[in-house]
């Protein structure tokens, strides 16, 4: 008799099978020279700074957040862009976190918002088709930043029809692709990926293989359950030992190699894949999903004659750059925790529910000393 | 945030339902986008489900581990 | 623009980082130095003041909806006065209770809220002595705000209690229940499951699209329960914890006493419901408001027997030995469920306004 759902994945959070698998990865990758794993997932850092996974492992394996928050690698322009609408008198709809984003003019849509702009937040795409639904005599801007996981959604409803006084700015990004500019950085000098949980259940492994072929770097696919992470964390140590680059699902209760065809028949036949610009990273090719031509009239930017997102347009102290791409931690920043805190934040990875100083703030994470940030008295120097 | 949790389908109506987060937590989502029936569990990520997850898959890396464990432990 | 320097927002009346300053900075130094002794002054930001023996305090519940599973704001008004008085040691005697009332409410919703506290009181074992009534203009005030003052003296049970604390050998900063007292390996208890209030509004509101019929609010006069803890003897400190929930007052407890905490994260008692609620929106269960939850510091050799005597009663059956004062840290420290570490920090503010 197969136990119901919810009763098994408790044991994705059993300390005794933690415990196990934190051994065995201490075992397997004594004497290994420095080990460096990203994911690309804002949740999985989620999992890993709320668990206190990073206390566990050993001193040389290290795991970084990449790009994976959609509210940070949102261009600048984007953000100038819909500030101008709502400055215009056009509602600008979006999450809450989007809102708090500054663009170009180091202003945020909550800014431009106490100024006087129109700005309305939602929690969820429905809502906004809601609002224009119920005022027809004005027009809505919905703000749409995400990756595969939430552009299935847009999709539909869009495939469905929208009130004819909704637009959408399409913020939304593609994953794989950036995992493959990650891959293959010379300056990243990253060992392995753990993969995206859901945008991957979205998109399936087989969005990845190509560029995995090219850089021959370990990539498991992980769930968020802690010790979906554990066990991800211990398939790559294995795999960096024995020599043996894989690309392995240890999420096999949500992810397979095909992904979620209803969902990608959706998001493919309304948009399609872009050169685009992340925001902190680069130009990554095939990264950026637009509106099809015969959808262009649900098209923010072709409506008011928008550009394509582009520019980094960072405080200049801040390194928010270096922080998306991975290659530091939000500490080395020096803003972090000091001007830049989460009731006041300089850039979007402070503001993004997804972005590492955030969820680093959040969890009080001042630096790697000691036991992944929490210090003991006795270990201080 | 890509925080999916799994949720139970307690209710079908065209392209929604209402699924169970446990005991009694329950929320109208989309369906569209996966092949479900009442009584299966789904994952749920911003108001859609995008997976339905099997109890069998589930049980499967956990089990593969359980067992290394446990031959480990008999020597 | 409104920022959070220049003008009041309902951050500053969160329970978290906000409110706190709020009060240190701005409104305790307008307050002014006191004419009469004081034992426990405004300053030592205690639930309660202590003078000539009365033991007093003061607080206004706003809580939207007036109505929500497991009570309503009179049942709060009565509850949140009479536990602010029993943390101190005190044993509650009375109450004020001063209605501000918006033109067309329904004498049928002020009757169900007067009789809510009166069952509530009666359950304290209180009488409410002397009152006040106001009426505004519609739409001034939303539907109904109630402030209660409360008077207690000395709980007979306190000294019982403190001298247990005194046998092993150690000194006590005060004759009552405050955080000066804490020392280094002090254990800290929860009497039950966290959460319940907070999800209860916020679900009641209905704007989360959430439906969750089993999840009701905790409020509940806690006098009693106290009693019962005094009873077995050992507790240095006690407090309520409302609005930023558990993770505020920790918080608070470590910044007062310049301790660290480890707090053991399987061992903090949830409901399987208020875990899924909260995972689903979002929100950390230890920021959350509880209206009738006791946490209390005890002597480490006094914690069992402590733990044992809330767990007979009702109100306390769930309660559990949570975690302890430890130098080794510098402040809040959770130990995951799978063991691992990480800070738990003042929350900045509670997931949303009106909770109480």
């Amino acid at each position: 008799m197969i136990p119901d759902l919810r009763e098994i994945l408790k044991h994705y959070r059993d300390p005794r099978l933690a415990k196990r698998l934190v051994e065995k990865i201490h075992e397997i990758s004594k004497d290994l020279p420095e080990v460096r794993i990203m994911h690309v997932c804002g949740t999985h850092e989620w999992t890993i700074t709320h668990w206190g996974i990073r206390s566990l492992l050993p001193e040389n394996v290290k795991v970084r957040a990449g790009p994976g928050c959609p509210v940070c690698v949102t261009p600048a322009s984007d953000i100038e862009a819909a500030i101008d609408l709502a400055i215009d008198g056009i509602n600008v709809v979006t999450y809450g976190d989007m809102s708090r984003a500054k663009g170009s003019r180091m202003i945020s849509l909550e800014d431009c918002k106490a100024l006087g702009g129109r700005v309305r937040i939602v929690y969820s795409f429905i809502d906004a088709v809601k609002m224009a639904s119920s005022n027809p005599g004005e027009e809505y801007v919905f703000l749409g930043a995400g990756f595969e996981t939430t552009a299935p959604l847009i999709a539909y409803e869009v495939s469905k029809g929208l009130p004819k006084n909704l637009t959408i700015i399409s913020a939304h990004r593609y994953v794989p692709p950036a995992v493959g500019l990650l891959a293959e950085s010379y300056d990243l000098e990253i060992d392995a990926f753990i993969n995206p949980g859901h945008a991957s259940t979205i998109s399936g492994m087989k969005a990845y293989k190509e560029y995995f072929e090219r850089s021959r770097k370990p990539m498991v696919f992980a769930g968020f359950e802690p010790i979906d992470v554990l066990i991800a964390i211990y398939i790559i140590l294995k795999q960096i030992r024995e020599n043996r680059p894989e690309m392995v699902n240890e999420y096999l209760r949500s992810v397979t190699w095909d992904g979620n065809l209803r969902a990608q028949r959706y998001m493919f036949e309304v948009f399609e894949l872009m050169d685009g610009y992340w925001r902190g990273v680069a130009m990554i090719p095939e990264s950026y999903m637009a509106f099809r031509e015969r959808f262009s009239s649900f098209d923010a930017r072709r409506r008011y004659g928008l550009e394509e997102g582009r520019g980094d347009s960072f405080h200049a102290e801040a390194r928010c750059a270096d922080v998306i791409k991975g290659r530091i931690d939000p500490p080395e920043c020096p803003l972090y925790m000091k001007t830049c805190t989460p009731s006041t934040p300089i850039g979007p990875t402070m503001v993004g529910v997804e972005g590492t100083c955030r969820i680093w703030a959040q969890h009080r994470v001042m630096g790697f000393r000691c036991h992944g940030g929490v210090c003991r008295f006795s270990e201080r120097s | 945030m890509c925080y999916a949790i799994p949720a139970k389908i307690v209710r079908i109506s065209g392209d929604k339902g209402w699924v169970d987060f446990g005991d009694g937590v329950e929320r109208e989502i989309i369906l569209a986008m996966v092949e479900a029936e009442v009584g299966d569990y789904v994952l749920v990520h911003a108001g859609y489900a995008i997976q339905v997850i099997k109890e069998e898959e589930a049980l499967r890396i956990l089990e593969a581990y359980q067992s290394i464990f446990e031959s480990e432990d008999r020597g | 623009m409104a920022s959070a320097e220049k003008h009041i927002t309902l951050l500053h009346g969160g329970g978290g980082v906000y409110m706190h300053r709020l009060i240190k900075d701005y409104i305790l130094p307008r307050i002014g130095k006191h004419r009469r002794a004081v034992e426990l002054p405004l300053e030592a930001l205690a639930d309660s003041a202590v003078m000539d023996g009365i033991v007093f305090t003061t607080d206004s519940y706003t809580v939207k909806p007036i109505f929500f599973p497991g009570g309503d704001i009179g049942r709060l008004s009565v509850a949140g006065t009479v536990n602010d008085l029993c943390v101190m040691g005190a044993e509650p005697l009375a109450l004020s209770c001063s209605l501000i009332i918006e033109e067309g409410l329904s004498f049928e919703i002020l009757g169900k809220v007067l009789d809510s506290m009166k069952t509530t009181a009666e359950e304290a074992e209180v009488d409410i002595i002397t009152g006040d009534t106001k009426v505004v203009e519609r739409g001034k005030l939303d539907g109904l705000v109630i402030n209660t003052a409360g008077i207690g003296r000395r709980s007979p049970l306190l000294d019982h209690n403190l001298e247990r604390v005194r046998r092993s050998g150690r000194s006590l900063s005060s004759r009552w229940l405050t955080a000066s007292n804490i020392r280094d390996g002090d254990k800290i208890i929860v009497s039950g499951p966290i959460g319940e209030h907070a999800l209860a509004i916020m679900i009641a509101r209905g704007e989360l699209g959430l439906q969750a019929p089993s999840i009701g609010s905790d409020t509940a006069p806690l006098n009693r329960l106290m009693e019962d803890a005094l009873r077995a003897g050992g507790v240095v400190a006690a407090k309520d914890p409302t609005r930023g929930g558990l993770a505020s007052l920790l918080n608070e407890w470590s910044e007062r006493t310049g301790l660290g905490m480890i707090i053991h994260e399987s061992r903090i008692p949830v409901s399987d419901q208020v875990k899924t609620a909260s995972e689903i929106l979002g929100i950390d269960p230890l920021e959350l408001a509880n209206e009738g939850k006791l946490v209390l510091a005890t002597a480490p050799e006094a914690a069992e027997n402590v733990l044992n005597a809330l767990r007979s009663n009702k109100l306390g059956r769930d309660a559990e030995i949570i975690g302890e004062f430890t130098k080794e840290f510098d402040s809040v420290v959770v130990e995951t469920e799978i063991g691992g570490l990480r800070y738990l920090p003042m929350p900045l503010g509670d997931p949303v306004p009106r909770i109480c």
